[in-house]
């Protein structure tokens, strides 16, 4: 049995803060466990918060991406924040720039993000 | 290629053989590459090199080991880690090391992406004997 990430609910937005080591059966089920939370909570936005983690790997780099594209098929965004730099130096010489996934240095830079992209949504 | 193992310091072997081994095989090797004083981003480029591998071992070789430790050579100290199996092998090695290209569900990135994360980077592989990766990362 392997150890399941939780996610926090904080209105409108859910919040996965990440402090073990990742399995990578630990990734995949974050993955349909968010999927299931944007759509049972109505969520508009999610933070994954990454400030603790130490390496991040092809295998985590892809799971970032892929949460990012499953929340905006369901009408959610996604901010990554609290990159470390060695891992962002990391990432890019693996060859993995995470392109479609939006960041912020900190959490509350990553709901800042968020409340303005949801006024925007509102004023268009 | 025959790796400069530190002599007061035998390397420690970690089997690959299921999902939490590659977590084991990341933390072993980052217990090394702090040992032999690695700054910071070279300890989290040559781990997540490693944390590549061990999953190449384990989904494409079929499960295999790990051995890891300190090296020297002509005084300088670093950290070195070979990853075995029992597996298929690679057919064309060129191909496996390009960018993107991978024979499983992956992003192509393992191979490739783990050479450029190294100093010296070392692919032996014979089809259905198996494939041994060995890489190293010397301290400043």
């Amino acid at each position: 049995m392997t150890e399941r990430v939780p996610v926090l609910r904080i209105g409108d937005i859910l919040l996965v803060s990440i402090q073990v080591d990742l399995e990578d059966q630990t990734v995949l089920d974050l993955q349909e466990d968010l999927a299931d939370q944007i759509v049972a909570r109505s969520a508009r936005g999610v933070v994954i918060d990454i400030t603790a983690v130490e390496i991040v790997d092809s295998f985590v780099g892809r799971m970032l991406a892929t949460i990012a594209s499953i929340s905006r098929l369901l009408d959610a965004e996604t901010v990554v924040v609290g990159m470390r730099p060695a891992v962002a130096i990391t990432l890019v010489e693996l060859g993995l720039s995470l392109g479609g996934v939006r960041t912020a240095l900190d959490l509350e830079k990553g709901l800042a993000l968020l409340r303005r992209s949801a006024t925007g949504a509102e004023l268009t | 290629m025959t790796v400069p193992w530190a002599p007061e310091a035998p390397p420690q072997t970690q089997p690959i053989t299921q999902n939490d081994d590659v977590v084991r095989s990341r933390q072993q090797v980052r217990t090394f590459a702090q040992q032999c004083g690695l700054s910071l981003v070279e300890q989290t480029k040559f781990i997540t090199a490693a944390s590549e591998l061990a999953r190449n071992t384990l989904v494409y070789g079929g499960g295999g080991e790990m051995r890891a430790g300190l090296v020297e050579r002509h005084g300088r100290r670093g950290v070195a880690a070979v990853f075995a199996d029992s597996g298929p092998g690679i057919p064309d090695t060129d191909l496996a090391l390009t960018d993107g290209w991978t024979s499983g569900g992956g992003l192509g990135l393992g191979l490739s992406g783990a050479r450029r994360l190294v100093d010296e980077f070392f692919l032996d592989t014979e089809v259905d004997r198996g494939t041994t990766v060995t890489i190293v990362k010397w301290a400043r």
